[in-house]
């Protein structure tokens, strides 16, 4: 018996040569978890099973621990105005407390990372734990280190090296970049997620989506978003890493919590329709193509001050040549990343950029990049794999339903 | 009746000519939840070493070879409508195929219950 491919084979493209111990890492051993190297860092990639902790997920709260992701935070002066020279979101109009999707853009308009981008309150102490944002590293010569906000931006773990690179080469000097090493990064998903983490970080469940803010957990600053990579309503919650063990715990001692593995994180965002970097998203793809177009801002589009502004929308106005789909496979049989879409001659046209069983929904989904023409939701299309076709029609994302607990929904 | 493994996780029941294939134990304990299954149709001739069957867990798709010569008597249907017995069976009623040995002498080459085990507990 042997693997044809696995998450953890897709990973390796873009594995650091290091493999690091994340805070959680024996936490997650003793939790019965199995780990594989990822991004550099060794992960758990299920505890009872893929099909059980999904389900968990959709039914109750799941804990996942995102450790490897890459938490920055950027300050200084113009720094709304510096992030929107590699981002084509509104930045600048992003209110204390709210975040936004975004992409970090290439010259060219291609995409090298997807990541959150959040404004923290101005005229506070930091969310952070002291020792991430050192008074020393604001610039001296700008009494008000904050001038112009700060943004909090998670970025993949398996680009966050490459990432601040491009940031230090392209940003101007004004702008500080901290790299918070010594936060973890805990997610809570589920329909119970949020209520279950009130009763022990109190108040948090007066987020609404797509917002943050700065709590304690037993005197433990916290900053806690009410956002995530599931499709289901839940928190991300940086905490200092030396509290991780701690905090991990007491979310275990809430019954509707059982930690969640990197396998079902995959096939929970797979049918929430989100992309993935390095397989659904790379430096080839533009955010019209990635079917992303929300994350172009209308003051931006009208700006057209973005990098690859001008390619990004003729492509908006007149079409991707191909654009990323949907897929529901017919059969059993998942058809997985890599294979390629045909045509009645037999000749690629596209290739599948994820895909898996659908736990909840019982059969094989899967994201391609298919020719405009065949992009409409119920076209059908040929899919190649190991010497046989399959079937499949295009289908509107997400494949279930979103549970976001959005404003004015409360 | 006599049990073999291969280093590939694959077992085989021999009963006179006939051998029944399947995957160990530890072999889906590995894969994971397997949500498809495909075995071969009888008839069909196999050399030892050859992809006989496919495997597909939530997280990877995997081949099944053949641990010996032969020619299929019988796929298990019975995976097609239910493919999680060979996560809740893996080494009975989880079973992938029924073959005729054609070379019985390649079983000299497998390993017995006891010598797979001692290797698994090496992995």
């Amino acid at each position: 018996m042997s693997d044809y491919a696995s998450i953890i084979d897709q990973a390796d493209d873009y594995v650091e040569p290091e493999i690091l111990p994340l805070p959680l890492d024996a936490w997650h051993r003793a939790q019965g978890a199995r780990m594989v190297e990822f991004a550099g860092y060794e992960m758990p990639i299920q505890y009872e099973g893929i099909m059980a902790e999904h389900a968990w997920t959709r039914d109750s709260a799941g804990l996942f621990d995102v450790s490897h992701m890459g938490q920055l935070v950027f300050s200084g002066e113009g720094v709304a105005h510096a992030l929107e020279t590699v981002l084509p979101g509104d930045i600048a109009g992003l209110g204390e407390g709210k975040m936004r999707y975004s992409l970090l853009l290439a010259q060219d308009g291609g995409i090298l990372d997807d990541l959150m981008a959040t404004r923290l309150p101005d005229d506070q102490p930091s969310p952070f734990s002291a020792s991430d944002v050192e008074p020393e590293a604001y610039d001296p010569l700008h009494p008000s280190p904050t001038a112009g906000g700060s943004f909090y931006v998670v970025v993949n773990g398996a680009t966050k090296y490459d990432d601040v690179s491009y940031l230090i080469e392209h940003l101007p000097d004004d702008v500080t970049i901290n790299i918070l090493e010594d936060q973890a990064l805990l997610a809570v998903q589920g329909p119970k997620a949020v209520a279950a983490v009130a009763r022990i970080v109190p108040g948090v469940d007066g987020l609404v989506f797509m917002t943050a803010g700065a709590f304690h957990w037993n005197d433990v600053p916290v900053w806690i978003s009410r956002s995530g990579y599931t499709g289901e309503d839940g928190v991300e919650i940086s905490i200092p890493a030396d509290h991780a063990v701690a905090f991990a715990d007491a979310l275990l001692t809430l019954p509707e919590i059982k930690p969640i593995g990197l396998g079902a994180r995959d096939s929970l965002r797979l049918e929430a329709g989100l992309p993935l970097y390095g397989h659904d998203l790379d430096p080839e793809i533009t955010p019209v193509m990635a079917d992303l177009g929300f994350a172009l801002s209308k003051r931006r589009r009208e700006a057209a001050d973005f990098p690859g502004a001008e390619r990004i929308l003729t492509e908006r106005e007149h079409g991707p040549a191909t654009k990323r789909v949907g897929l529901i496979v017919e059969g059993r049989q998942p058809a997985r990343e890599g294979a390629e879409v045909i045509d009645d001659t037999g000749a690629t046209i596209g290739r599948l950029t994820s895909g898996g069983f659908a736990p909840t929904l019982g059969k094989p989904i899967a994201m391609a990049y298919v020719p405009l023409a065949l992009a409409a939701p119920g076209t059908r299309i040929e899919i190649a794999q190991r010497g046989k076709v399959h079937t499949a029609t295009v289908t509107a994302m997400p494949f279930i339903p979103h549970r976001y607990v959005r404003a004015g929904a409360k | 009746m006599s049990r073999f493994f291969t280093q590939d996780h694959e077992w085989v029941d021999v009963d006179g000519a006939v051998g029944t294939v399947g995957i160990s134990e530890y072999a889906q304990s590995q894969l994971g939840d397997v949500v498809f299954v495909e075995v071969p149709e009888a008839g069909k001739q196999l050399t030892k070493g050859d992809e006989a069957a496919v495997v597909e867990s939530v997280k990877a798709a995997s081949d099944v070879y053949s641990p010996v010569s032969g020619t299929v008597i019988e796929g298990n249907a019975a995976l097609t409508d239910d493919s999680s017995l060979v996560n809740s069976d893996a080494e009975a009623a989880g079973w992938f195929f029924k073959l005729t040995l054609s070379d019985p002498s390649e079983l000299d080459g497998l390993m017995d219950e006891a010598a797979y085990a001692t290797f698994v507990e090496g992995l």
